[in-house]
């Protein structure tokens, strides 16, 4: 990576050409051949760019004060588990990989150290040293390599930036800068920091193989003896690394000949900035934030290019996480302060600070800088957040005051989002209906079994309502409470076919109750209620400060939390723990996989081919609707599939041997699949339909036991789900390719999928080259999906509750302390989301919504699908009505003023554009007709289409109901649609027949109103 | 009627003290002017069934039904006109009724070979013409014709006004135009569990979506609401979603309790009804 980063400042390589090698392999056809070249030397190093850089990062931050929880915890509770720190888990890698920053207590323990330890770690003159004591080493060396370059002016900065006259040109010269691996340097114990995040376990034999693996990750940190080498050497990293060593030793002998020929020509070191003296740690002040000023940036132009290589790792899908990343710059924007634990290296040798062995965040600053400059990358992610974190963003004053431009980009993408608030009431909890097609006598095979079953479905509700009642009580206990109780009942479950009931019930309980987000115990998203921007700014933070807690469900964990069974999914994987019955999992299993193979299969009725585009819209809400439910449907579904299928087998930690793994790898390779799920993740793939099946199959996939991700089967599900990833490039928007937020939310879950405890560390970095890549079909398949913009912000954030911990960030900035106990602790006991939402609708309006729903209810399922394909056609219909109708007359009326107004006009030479603005105020406000009209049209239409389509026999109140109801939602959609549009459409089609008229009139004036009309429509 | 628990927990202390007879009925009444006279006589026999409940085995005992008979026995014998059964109730506390179940049993027990039925006891107790004993028979009507809380006529009492009331129920729905399912017709379809009336289009009554109503013509306490809820109430709610239960002769309010989750409970039926597509009250 240092060999990478030097060619990249030596300009020998260019950014782009070095993304596009780390992305693709050295053979970039599009480089020039010395780019080529240069890289082609560094090949075997080529894997470890992205993780070691990723660990360099967190590395250099780790002296940042940050706030927020020391996450991401992909294993919770791994603090204890790093390697760093004595007492640690022999397993403490895979903790470490999950820690973004260390957390804060050890932290302040070492800002408060450096004066007790300063006599002995003096270093002699020149040679301030800032190592940590683990492995970013050969990282900062190649950072250092750079400088030179800097003080050459090789890279100008913009005249009269303040960092130029700082840059730091590097002590190349000194051994004990860039020590031979292994040396242990002296005193190096400022830091106790475990340095590791992203930390490849070798697995199994085949990869152990793979040699590069080992080197960037694991050595650099773990040969580099740190401060506690007895810790250290207790670590599982301890050994069997040394051929990773070797190429890193290999390196850094390449590094320093490449430094010792710069020397010969860099000038002399320039005088150290100023700055890290101010980095004292102050024991006061307890987490008040350092203000940070651009002028006091430190080596613009390295953190500038860090950046842009970070960036584009980052654009190219080359780290695992791109929320995580995000999350880790949010981090950056908003720490409160850097602890000063180099002070004491650095104040003997005050000429060499901020040598090219100095940190690459020097100050809060630094920090502040460098994540301006990513965010300013990521801008299009960004503008995809919900408005609530726009705001945030924007208002933030870091961000202001270090880039304005950016600052103005986020309020217009505030200014421009149309947030989805969803205060929606998560229904109430409701029981499944008893449908007698299904549930009456005759569906049983004796009178036994229907009155055991009756008895049941009152158990199992009885049960469910002590649940609700009692589950937040302190000490109640699922197992205790419940558990006899449901094994007595399940116990009278006999007859398969009686199975088959139960899991029906089962099944459709658990849809009705866990779909809505609200049921899942989901976040609420949105921003905070306008009243916050008319009071006193004083007051904002405590009142924002008051809505987080209150609508923050208790902070989720982290930006990568662990898979979990949020509000009432709890109740049922709790059912299925406790019944413990092998038939009723055997029969749920297969219920869940039926259902969602169905469900997959879902089709988007067709949008017609619609001569212009906003007709098409008419069908979006509701599609956009029927599909987010869809996919929540089966990641629920296969949530819990995943859950009863790895069950027999999931533990907290992997096979202890090589020889038990591979005994158990030989067992379970044999063991089909629960639902073949790489099927139907290939025909996905395949027909453009990702977007469905991923989201579900990374539910599915993260409650895999650790052995899954080693069976052939899953190991190429994984392989696919890599190039998946790696392929949708969000700044790549060519057509055909997949809608943005359709690519942002397979990016996000998929992203959170690698983060998974059970998904091994190396997976993402090491799984390449298998060239068993799908064929997407190039010919549109017909029922595609990824092209279709399907997702929304709402069901992103739905899907992905965790993006929202990237406002709770900045949420926990404005408030002003993140509070000495770390951040995001409350105290106050956050009420859930439903209760904000809590007072029922109980106007007229609501009340009629909850009818309609609660007329489905006992009524067979086609009536209500009847009901709403009814409503969406004849919306659909009325729509065109109106532009068949009047519109097209408002046209006409257009033509023969028009014809009027020019020939007045001719004569006094006035201006065609401002022609079409006469007649569109004109017109336009007849537009107003278009929604009388069209509830006359669905008033009249849609009952006829109801009452032909339901059948014969049904009741005269049933019919009439949901006429009713189809003639309404028919009505809401068309007018919905109108009273949006309608306007525009007027506009657009007079603007049309305009053109059309000054054509035929004589070609120059025509252009003229076009042009005119164009630029104002 | 809808009483407080407090309010309630005073009419029941009052009942504790007084023999099961119209005259404490009608001291009740005095005392709680403002009650109707269905509530309190509501109340009055639930408590004394309460009573009766907790005392039912300490008459059952073999010993306690031999020394019933030979008292029978001897009183019949010195005078078999005198109501001898029914003051014997009165005497030990006991409901006449099941008192001249006891000595009937007994009776049979002795003069046939085999142990009676429970049906035949039954149709004995409704009809005491067919008991071969004259004497008895005659003891055994002057027992369940007293009895205001037990006996075959008091089950009929309470049967037909059950009824009565579901028919006022159906005319109420039929007069506002809701269309519905009864319970007949929904044993015919099949339904395991059947509340008295299935809504096929719910409506809302004080902004609660209801889907079914049932009818109860008895005052709501808690021991009866409980057992009800558990047997009758939540299974339908299990099967149909939330509904109305309509306890015309009151019941306690704090057991109201229910209405977020979906048992609504009514002394009356509602005024406020909203129907799907109509804001306001029925069509």
């Amino acid at each position: 990576m240092a060999a990478v980063l030097e060619s990249l400042l030596r300009e020998e390589v260019s950014v782009a050409a070095a993304v596009r090698w780390i992305a693709r392999g050295a053979q970039s056809s599009e480089g020039d051949a010395g780019e080529a070249a240069a890289l082609s030397s560094l090949r075997p190093l080529r894997k470890e760019f992205v993780p070691f850089l990723l660990n360099f990062l967190r590395e250099q931050s780790s002296r940042v004060v940050p706030q927020g929880p020391p996450t991401p915890a992909k294993t919770p509770g791994s603090s204890a588990a790093l390697p760093g720190r004595p007492g640690g888990p022999p397993r403490g890698g895979r903790g470490a990989r999950s820690q973004l920053f260390p957390p804060t207590e050890p932290l302040s323990a070492a800002a408060e150290a450096p004066a007790a330890r300063r006599g002995g770690r003096r270093r002699g003159p020149g040679q301030a040293r800032e190592r940590g004591g683990r492995g970013p080493g050969s990282l900062e060396e190649g950072v250092g390599g750079e400088s030179p370059l800097w003080a050459g002016s090789r890279r100008p900065r913009a005249a009269g930036s303040p960092s130029r006259a700082r840059s730091d040109p590097p002590n190349l010269s000194n051994l004990e800068e860039f020590p031979p691996v292994g040396s242990v340097p002296p005193g190096s114990a400022g830091r106790t920091k475990p340095s590791r995040r992203i930390n490849p376990t070798p697995v199994s034999e085949e990869r152990s193989l793979s040699k590069p693996k080992t080197c960037f990750t694991s050595p650099p940190i773990n040969c580099v003896p740190g401060p506690q080498p007895s810790v250290l050497d207790s670590s599982p990293w301890g050994q069997g690394l040394t051929a990773g060593c070797r190429s890193l030793q290999e390196e850094r002998e390449m590094l320093r000949k490449e430094r010792s020929k710069q020397l010969q020509q860099s000038p002399a070191p320039a005088c150290p900035t100023p700055e890290s003296g101010s980095s004292l740690p102050t024991r006061t002040g307890n987490l008040t934030a350092e203000p940070a000023d651009p002028a006091k940036v430190s080596s613009r132009q390295r953190l500038e290019l860090v950046a842009l290589v970070y960036s584009s790792c980052i654009a190219e899908n080359l780290v695992p996480n791109l929320f995580l990343e995000l999350f880790f710059v949010l981090q950056l924007l908003t720490a409160r302060r850097m602890v000063a634990a180099k002070s004491s290296d650095l104040e003997p040798s005050p000429g060499v600070l901020g040598s090219p062995e100095s940190p690459l965040f020097q100050s809060v600053h630094d920090c502040v800088f460098f994540a301006v400059q990513v965010l300013e990358h990521q801008f299009q992610v960004l503008s995809c957040l919900d408005k609530g974190t726009l705001k945030l963003l924007a208002e933030n004053e870091r961000l202001l005051c270090f880039s304005p431009a950016l600052q103005g980009r986020l309020r217009a993408a505030y200014e421009g989002s149309v947030a989805k608030v969803s205060l929606a009431m998560p229904p109430a909890v409701q029981a499944v209906s008893f449908q007698p097609e299904t549930d009456n006598r005759a569906n049983f095979s004796s009178d036994r079994a229907f009155h055991t079953f009756k008895k049941q479905r009152d158990v199992f509700y009885e049960v469910l309502r002590e649940w609700e009642d009692r589950h937040e009580e302190p000490g109640w206990d699922f197992e205790k409470g419940l558990g006899s109780r449901i094994r007595a009942m399940m116990g009278q479950l006999s007859a398969a076919c009686s199975h088959s009931h139960f899991v029906r019930l089962f099944q459709k309980q658990l849809l009705q109750m866990c779909q809505s987000p609200g049921g899942a115990g989901g976040t609420i998203l949105g921003e905070a209620p306008d009243v916050l921007s008319v009071l006193g700014a004083d007051k904002l933070g405590r009142l924002r400060r008051l809505q987080e807690r209150l609508a923050a469900p208790q902070s989720s964990g982290g930006p990568c939390p662990p898979p979990s069974f949020p509000g009432c999914q709890a109740f049922f994987r709790d059912f299925i723990l406790s019944a413990g019955s092998f038939q009723f999992n055997q029969h749920l299993m297969d219920s869940l996989s039926l259902k969602i193979r169905e469900l997959n299969g879902f089709v988007l009725p067709q949008p017609e081919a619609s001569e212009e585009d906003g007709e098409a819209d008419v069908d979006w809400q509701g599609e956009r609707r029927q599909f987010a439910v869809v996919l929540l449907s089966l990641r629920l579904l296969a949530k819990f599939l995943g859950f009863v299928a790895f069950l027999p087998y999931r533990g907290p930690e992997p096979p202890p041997t090589r020889e038990l793994q591979d005994s158990i790898l030989a067992l379970r390779s044999q063991v089909p699949p629960v639902l073949d799920v790489r099927a139907l993740l290939q025909q996905g793939l395949r027909a453009h339909r990702a977007v469905l099946t991923v989201p579900w199959l990374v539910e599915f996939l993260s409650l895999a036991d650790h052995i899954v991700p080693m069976l052939d089967y899953y190991r190429s599900i994984f392989s696919l789900l890599l190039h998946l990833h790696r392929s949708l490039v969000l700044s790549k928007d060519s057509d055909g390719e997949m809608c943005f937020l359709n690519k942002l939310l397979l990016l996000a879950v998929l992203g959170w999928l690698f983060q998974i405890p059970t998904v091994p560390e190396d997976l993402f970095f090491v799984e390449e080259g298998q060239v068993d890549v799908f064929e997407m079909d190039t010919e549109t398949s017909e029922h595609g999906l990824d092209g279709v913009p399907v997702v929304d912000q709402h069901l992103l954030y739905t899907c992905c509750p965790y993006i929202g911990e990237l406002r709770k960030l900045l949420a926990v900035w404005v408030s002003g302390s993140s509070g000495r106990s770390g951040g995001f602790v409350r105290k106050i006991t956050p009420t859930t989301t439903t209760s904000l939402g809590a007072p029922p609708l109980r106007t007229t309006q609501g009340l009629q919504a909850q009818l309609a729903q609660a007329f489905f209810h006992n009524q067979p399922p086609s009536l209500r699908r009847t009901v709403e394909f009814v409503a969406e056609r004849i919306g659909s219909n009325c729509v065109k009505h109106i532009k068949a109708t009047l519109v097209a007359d408002l046209v006409h009326q257009a033509e023969s003023l028009l014809q009027e107004q020019l020939v007045t006009q001719r004569q006094e030479g006035g201006d065609p554009g401002q022609l079409l603005e006469i007649l569109c105020s004109q017109l336009c406000p007849h537009g107003a007709q278009a929604l009388t009209q069209g509830r006359e049209f669905c008033q009249k239409k849609s009952p006829g289409a109801v009452r032909a389509l339901l059948p014969e026999e049904t009741p005269a109140a049933v019919l009439s109901s949901a006429e009713n109801i189809a003639v309404g939602l028919a009505i809401e959609k068309a007018c919905t649609w109108l009273s949006a549009n309608i306007t525009a459409l007027i506009r657009r089609e007079v603007k049309a027949a305009v053109s059309r008229v000054l054509r035929a009139q004589g070609p120059e004036p025509a252009a003229r109103g076009c042009r005119r009309g164009c630029s104002r429509a | 009627m809808i009483l407080t628990k407090a309010q309630y927990d005073e009419i029941a202390q009052c009942l504790v003290s007084v023999p099961p007879t119209r005259q404490s009925l009608r001291k009740l009444k005095q005392r709680f002017p403002s009650q109707s006279q269905a509530t309190l006589l509501s109340i009055f026999s639930q408590e004394y069934q309460k009573h009766i409940k907790r005392t039912h085995a300490k008459h059952h005992t073999s010993e306690a039904i031999e020394s019933y008979y030979q008292r029978y026995l001897h009183g019949v014998g010195k005078n078999g006109a005198a109501p001898v059964l029914l003051e014997l109730a009165n005497e030990v506390d006991y409901a006449p009724s099941l008192m001249a179940r006891i000595i009937l049993e007994r009776f049979l027990q002795e003069h046939e070979e085999t142990p009676p039925s429970k049906s035949v006891i039954n149709s004995l107790l409704r009809d005491p013409s067919q008991i071969p004993d004259g004497v008895l028979a005659n003891q055994v009507y002057q027992c369940t014709v007293n009895d205001c809380c037990y006996g075959p006529l008091v089950d009929c009492i309470k049967h037909a006004i059950g009824h009565e009331h579901e028919i006022l129920l159906r005319d109420l729905l039929l007069e506002k135009n809701l269309s519905f399912l009864d319970e007949d017709q929904l044993r015919a379809k099949g339904y395991d569990k059947t509340p008295d009336f299935i809504l096929q289009v719910p409506v809302a009554v004080e902004g609660h979506i209801i889907h079914w109503i049932e009818s109860k013509a008895s005052f709501g306490d808690e021991c009866s609401h409980h057992a009800y809820l558990h047997d009758q109430f939540w299974s339908y709610w299990n099967r149909f979603g939330p509904g109305l239960v309509i306890y015309w002769y009151g019941f306690i309010q704090e057991l109201d309790c229910n209405r977020e989750r979906g048992i609504l409970l009514k002394a009356c039926f509602p005024t406020d009804i909203v129907t799907l597509g109509h804001g306001a009250a029925a069509p």
